[in-house]
């Protein structure tokens, strides 16, 4: 299991009810359910990744974000997780606004386009950055909705979700020392990690 | 074509039920003979019983020689030690359908009276059944079989309906369900295929309004035209092509013609004599009668019915674990009906996984070797018992 989902495993309580879109290999379900008595179920848009998870005997069925959270009554889980993929949605407010629906709770990670060798980069060569986290060229990335930090911060505070806890993670998942101030994690912070809560949750 | 009589029924292997049963049309049914097989042993806590639901025209001989056929059983690839469906690990219980041909009560059966006497077969006269009166069936053998609580139910097409009707109508007696290349309902166009199979019977001369038995034949050409069109919505565009192509058959009686003349009569693309064999041979094993009960039990499912057509209705707070499995070139049960019960029953927050297997071989898949499948069932069979604590 990757640093940052070690990361997010952290954040939910031992027995609650999970949903990771975006589940991939399983590798986090799989954990949450052995290590922490969680029912923890995952959607995966990849069918290869998807025969992979059930073959090793979890629950995940195939789907993406955009077109599948609708289906899920309200508050059916307690946490809703999607890593490493609000970027890359087609309406990512939506996405947030089903995954506070369905969960009390809901867990995202992004890379943060704040990053300094992207500003850097895009000012100095004028051209898109392309970094070791953001490696596909403009026509061809599946990411069409970067943001950074700050903008995720100002749609919380638009959407009136409550944010409970954030930190930002260096690619391999380490915590980064950002915490006290937003303006430097945005700066030196690879990726971001957050919980939300609902509206009139804090 | 001349009227081969289907081969003796012989004596399945089966249980009596003199009570009966109600069936959903209203009429009383009695007695009710469910003919099954069993593989593997049960255990002493007896937690270890797989229900597998045969398709159609399948039968309970899943995993051994089939007695009319003398041919291997129709899932043995999947059914046995070692295989996904591990027989020395699970106790595999297979039932003939209520309706059937194969030993479980149908419209080949005598007719008694109340005494237990009678001399003339149903036919016609068979009372309209549907999906839950042969789960009904199928549940009352299980637990004459001393199994309170099943471990899984798997099947495939009219097996996923069997599975998804167990579900809904005994969700505290199993743990885990798979239905396979199935619809939580039968489509218009699948009613249509269905119907075009019960007119062809209907037109074969050798038909008697269902009587044929009393005129010694078998409306052997109706029933035969009815299998070859159903053979082909169960292959895909895909695997015709690859199988035969446009290929024409060689005439044997005549080696200097290079191609078999170019009548109308006779077989000349190798794709119809391939599907004239699959009718004939399916008219020694399978009963006319039976085809069009059937038929119409397919043609009545439709789960949602009972709850005003809202399927997530029919599992709300079902602790039952769902695998949905779908093939990705089945064109009579497509992805996207297997897509519509995922979705009823996320929103019934059911535990369901889905998987699309991809596959060019159609409906018939899930009988063919397809190694994510069979990876996919195995793995799924093995998380259920790991989550129930009996790994």
């Amino acid at each position: 299991m990757r640093l940052d989902q070690r990361l997010i495993a952290d954040m939910i309580e031992p027995g609650t009810r999970v949903l990771d879109i975006g589940s991939g290999d399983g590798a986090l379900i799989d954990h949450l359910f052995r290590m922490r008595g969680c029912d923890a179920r995952g959607i995966e848009i990849d069918m290869r990744e998807v025969t992979r998870a059930v073959a090793h005997g979890l629950p995940v069925v195939h789907g993406d974000a955009d077109h599948d959270l609708a289906h899920y009554p309200d508050g059916a889980f307690d946490y809703v997780v999607l890593q490493r993929t609000l970027q890359a949605v087609e309406r990512p407010r939506e996405v947030l606004r089903q995954m506070l629906r369905i969960g009390r709770h809901a867990i995202v990670s992004f890379p943060n386009f704040g990053h300094w060798q992207l500003r850097l980069m895009l000012l100095f060569s004028g051209r898109m950055p392309m970094t070791s986290v953001w490696n596909t060229q403009w026509y061809e990335t599946p990411n069409i909705h970067p943001c950074t930090i700050r903008d995720f911060l100002a749609l919380c505070q638009e959407e009136g979700y409550c944010v409970q806890k954030w930190m930002a993670v260096d690619e391999d998942g380490e915590r980064a020392p950002w915490r006290r101030s937003i303006r430097l994690a945005n700066l030196f912070g690879e990726q971001a990690l957050f919980l939300l809560g609902r509206k009139g949750d804090c | 074509m001349n009227s081969t009589a289907p081969l003796d029924v012989g004596d399945h292997q089966h249980a009596t039920f003199p009570e009966g049963l109600d069936l959903e049309c209203g009429v009383h049914l009695a007695p009710v003979d469910v003919a099954y097989r069993t593989y593997g042993t049960l255990s002493a806590k007896r937690d270890n019983a797989i229900v597998v639901c045969h398709a159609f025209t399948g039968d309970q001989y899943v995993a051994d020689i089939h007695p009319l056929t003398g041919k291997p059983g129709w899932w043995g690839r999947m059914v046995g030690p070692g295989r996904p469906i591990d027989t020395n690990r699970f106790f595999v219980i297979c039932m003939n359908v209520l309706g059937g041909c194969m030993g479980s009560t149908g419209p080949r059966s005598l007719r008694t009276d109340g005494k237990g006497n009678g001399t003339e077969r149903w036919g016609t006269d068979f009372p309209p059944i549907t999906i839950r009166d042969m789960v009904r069936a199928q549940h009352m053998l299980v637990r004459h079989l001393g199994i309170e609580r099943l471990f899984a139910v798997v099947g495939g097409s009219m097996g996923g309906m069997q599975v998804l009707e167990w579900a809904v109508t005994y969700p505290h007696m199993m743990l885990a369900a798979m239905p396979i290349a199935t619809a939580p309902y039968h489509s218009a166009q699948n009613i249509a295929f269905n119907e075009v199979g019960r007119q062809s019977i209907f037109a074969d001369p050798d038909w008697h309004g269902g009587r044929y038995w009393q005129q010694g034949v078998v409306p052997a050409r109706g029933l035969a035209v009815a299998r070859m069109m159903a053979h082909i919505t169960y292959l895909s565009e895909e695997a015709l092509t690859r199988k035969f192509g446009r290929r024409v058959r060689k005439d044997p009686s005549n080696a200097q013609a290079p191609e078999a003349s170019l009548s109308m009569f006779s077989d000349v693309f190798e794709v119809e004599s391939y599907l004239r064999y699959q009718g004939s041979a399916f008219v020694r094993r399978f009963d006319a009668n039976s085809y069009l009960t059937i038929t119409r039990a397919m043609d009545w499912f439709d789960l949602a019915a009972e709850h005003d057509g809202e399927l997530p209705a029919a599992f709300a707070g079902t602790p039952v674990r769902f695998c949905v499995v779908s093939f990705s070139s089945d064109w009579l049960f497509p992805t996207s009906s297997a897509r519509y019960l995922v979705r009823a029953l996320n929103q019934a927050a059911a535990n369901v996984s889905f998987v699309e297997i991809d596959t060019d071989k159609g409906h018939d898949s899930f009988l063919l070797d397809e190694p994510d499948f069979d990876r996919t069932v195995r793995g799924f069979l093995c998380g259920v018992a790991e989550h129930a604590g009996l790994a």
